[in-house]
């Protein structure tokens, strides 16, 4: 019995990413919404764990509500980047979240952050949370992956 | 056998990977896929991607900024 169980284990494994997603910085939101695309993309099967900060990305209206992590400048840097985002043509975080699901990426929210934080489920945005959970199931997922990022 | 045209003429990362990954679900075995784009790195990732899904890289062209991948859904 254990022996299958590793066998299953050993199987899936290469082929899953399972990111934590702590920050809710835009530039960091924006590499861990970049990173699951291009794993899905390439055919890897990808769960994006959102947890304090970051679920607060999580929120209605909140996706691109974030500071960037340097040289934010009360927000000037940020609208600095954001311009020279827009010349580049580089997609918005709701593109990037929209393709996520669409490809068939997982979102997890934690359920720890927002008891601590009073977030109620009616203000996260529902429609893409796949399930609520805790640290147990990080785990769950991240044994069965190949590669585990923490941004 | 169909053939579907993506044209991300414009588009940087991870778009055309995006896209090619979503024509790729839609296509059925024997379809072919044309993907058409600028930006530099996805030349050479399309086809990685490709690769790891099982698919077929027909041909890759070139005519100045522009690429086209020709891609077989197997």
């Amino acid at each position: 019995m254990e022996n299958k169980n590793m066998q299953k284990m050993n199987n899936s494994k290469s082929n899953k990413a399972t990111i934590i997603v702590h920050s809710g910085d835009m530039d960091k939101v924006y590499s861990a919404l970049i990173i699951g695309n291009g794993a899905l993309s390439m055919g890897m099967e990808v769960s994006l764990y959102f947890t304090f900060w970051g679920l607060q990305r999580l929120k209605k209206g909140g996706l691109e509500k974030g500071p960037l992590s340097k040289m934010n400048m009360l927000g000037l840097g940020k609208i600095m980047i954001k311009k020279r985002m827009n010349n580049a043509n580089v997609a918005s975080l709701e593109k990037l979240i929209t393709d996520f699901k669409e490809l068939g990426g997982k979102i997890l929210a934690c359920d720890m952050t927002m008891e601590i934080m009073d977030v109620k489920a009616e203000d996260l945005r529902q429609d893409l949370i796949d399930d609520y959970c805790a640290v147990g199931t990080y785990i769950q997922e991240a044994m069965e992956s190949s590669m585990t990022l923490f941004i | 056998m169909v053939k579907i045209k993506v044209d991300v003429k414009g588009q940087t990362c991870p778009v055309p990977l995006v896209e090619c990954r979503k024509a790729l679900r839609k296509a059925t075995s024997g379809d072919t896929i044309e993907i058409e784009g600028t930006h530099p790195s996805s030349k050479k990732e399309i086809p990685m991607a490709v690769k790891s899904l099982g698919s077929e890289i027909v041909s890759i062209e070139e005519e100045g900024d522009t690429w086209k991948i020709k891609i077989c859904k197997k």
